[in-house]
């Protein structure tokens, strides 16, 4: 069995997420190769190497994949991954939008964001929004998996030392091109990989205040994440919503703060180590998967948090 | 311009679902089922299409029980012109779904499809990526904005750090973020129309597509509970529980 791992990058620096993803691989067993496709990426390709239990890094070099379109990646990944017992992406914007689509180019089903490995053929995923968690077995030559990121603890980026390969492979589809992007900025923690995450809902009322969560966030080392309510009330940008269908997180410390707790946003950060909650509603479902519930005004308790910390 | 959307039944978002006590999934026996909300999206975006004279028909599919009429009939009474049911009983993954859709496509000839970007049953995230692999068009997935000029769409996407804009080709495929558009309510008088709207019943034999799959449910299980929480009454005493108690400060 020799597995295909995608790594997630952005031209310049390997994402946590890929060491997750690694961490599956290994669960799995067998050889790990590491896919690095891009522009310019030599330095990713470098770092891949030195990832712990890689075995070698297949690099794809070319302008056609600088932006990772699906329609020139996922063929790629399918023309490689034909030789692959599986084939692993972190379940992430990136691996989402190109996994399927090379499941369907190997004419194999998909398992999506899998959280625990039982056996070479058999994962754990959850569905309904985390309400239920399905053991699924797959009997494709080749298994094209996600992985969901906060299932598995990473493997070391240090210690490896793996051959590094180019691949000639070259596919433009020309069906689509990049225009732009817009990435939000931010100085705190990535969201998905901090150890304390400090959320805010409905409950803070506007955006300005906001500001008292990143206080108590900077004094954590926290990252600040926000409810769908929050998000689409405009008081802070969608890349910071978890939930069903924003971030899944699983911190150490999860600080749902003016959160009411719907399924939706639960299935986002639900497998948190401790999660607190602080809200004026006591019969708030948050309540219900909180460690430990504070009934106040956030207004109040939040700077006096700031203040005891 | 035609443009094709695919809708699920699926259970209603409000209801929190149930284990089966024999493990071989979740109890939909009496609970309320309602169109995917990401498909209530694309139905509106396709909508709003035709308003702008964009889109001059929109037909709506759906694959699954002939319960799923219902959802049909709801996408109709918001201004879809007609209705394709794909009748199969069983549970179908992603790639049969994808595939029967492709087989609508060949049929339809639609210049933009668009789907919900995940069911919130099933939570794969899959069918969209996968139709647009098996036409061969472009894709826009998690679109937060669509705009048709000529035989492009630009698509700006939700992706983990921000937002990016990608342009394809038409004919293409978009999948839905929450936050393309908020969906309308059908009017009375609408969904009395909606009723005489066509509805055409295919099965995948006549299709032809096999929805034979490669992944097997062994079982369904009930995720592990939270063990309780307690009240703390003062923040000094959360402080105090989150140092000493559960050490995560």
């Amino acid at each position: 069995m020799t597995i295909l791992v995608i790594a997630e990058h952005d031209n310049k620096v390997v994402a946590p997420a890929t060491l997750n993803t690694v961490a599956a691989a290994a669960k799995i067993g067998g050889d790990i190769h590491v896919l690095v496709a891009g522009q310019n990426v030599d330095a990713v390709a470098e770092a891949a190497a030195k990832i712990a239990g890689v075995a070698k890094v297949r690099v794809a070099d070319n302008g056609a994949y600088a932006h990772q379109l699906p329609e020139n990646v996922a063929p790629l990944v399918a023309e490689l991954g034909a030789g692959y017992s599986h084939i692993l992406a972190a379940a992430t914007s990136n691996g989402k939008n190109i996994l399927p689509r090379v499941a369907a180019a190997l004419d194999v089903d998909q398992i999506s964001e899998i959280i625990s490995v039982e056996s070479a053929d058999t994962f754990k995923r959850p569905i309904y929004a985390g309400n239920a968690i399905a053991t699924v077995q797959s009997n494709a030559s080749v298994k094209v998996i996600t992985v969901r990121a906060t299932g598995f603890d990473p493997v070391a980026a240090e210690g490896g030392s793996a051959a590094v390969e180019a691949v000639a492979a070259a596919h433009d589809a020309g069906t689509s091109s990049f225009v732009g992007e817009e990435l939000a900025k931010s100085d705190r923690p990535e969201l998905t990989a901090a150890k304390i995450v400090v959320s805010g809902g409905r409950g803070m009322q506007n955006g300005d205040n906001f500001k008292h969560l990143y206080a108590l966030a900077d004094k954590l080392g926290a990252a600040v994440g926000a409810s769908r309510a929050a998000v689409d009330a405009g008081f802070v940008p969608n890349d910071m919503q978890v939930g069903q269908t924003g971030k899944i997180v699983a911190p150490q410390l999860y600080i749902a703060v003016g959160i009411s707790g719907a399924i939706q946003h639960l299935a986002g950060m639900k497998d948190s180590k401790v999660i607190v909650a602080i809200n004026k509603d006591e019969e708030a479902p948050i309540f219900q998967v909180a460690d430990y519930g504070l009934v106040a005004d956030l207004f109040e308790a939040v700077p006096a948090l700031q203040q005891a910390l | 311009m035609k443009v094709l959307v695919a809708i699920k039944r699926v259970v209603d978002y409000n209801v929190k679902v149930r284990v089966k006590a024999d493990n071989s999934g979740v109890d939909l026996a009496n609970v309320k089922m309602s169109m995917n909300p990401f498909c209530e999206i694309a139905v509106e975006e396709a909508v709003r299409l035709k308003e702008k004279g964009v889109a001059t028909e929109i037909v709506v599919v759906a694959i699954g029980p002939s319960t799923a009429q219902e959802q049909l009939r709801t996408a109709l009474a918001l201004g879809a012109d007609r209705a394709i049911l794909v009748e199969s009983a069983e549970d179908l993954t992603s790639l049969a779904v994808a595939k029967l859709l492709k087989a609508v496509v060949d049929k339809e000839q639609p210049q933009l499809v668009i789907l919900g970007k995940q069911a919130i049953d099933s939570d794969n995230n899959q069918t969209g990526q996968m139709l647009a692999a098996l036409s061969g068009y472009g894709q826009g997935t998690f679109a937060s904005k669509v705009e048709i000029s000529g035989d492009t769409v630009a698509v700006t996407r939700e992706v983990d750090g921000g937002a990016q804009t990608v342009s394809l080709k038409l004919p293409a495929i978009v999948t839905t973020d929450l936050r393309l558009n908020e969906p309308r309510y059908a009017s009375l008088p609408n969904i009395m129309k909606a009723k005489k709207k066509p509805l055409e019943v295919l099965t995948p034999e006549a299709l032809g597509v096999s929805t034979a799959s490669t992944n097997t449910t062994v079982k369904v299980e009930a995720p592990a509970a939270r063990s309780a929480g307690i009240k703390v009454k003062s923040v000094a005493e959360l402080v105090e529980k989150l140092k000493n108690e559960a050490k995560v400060l």
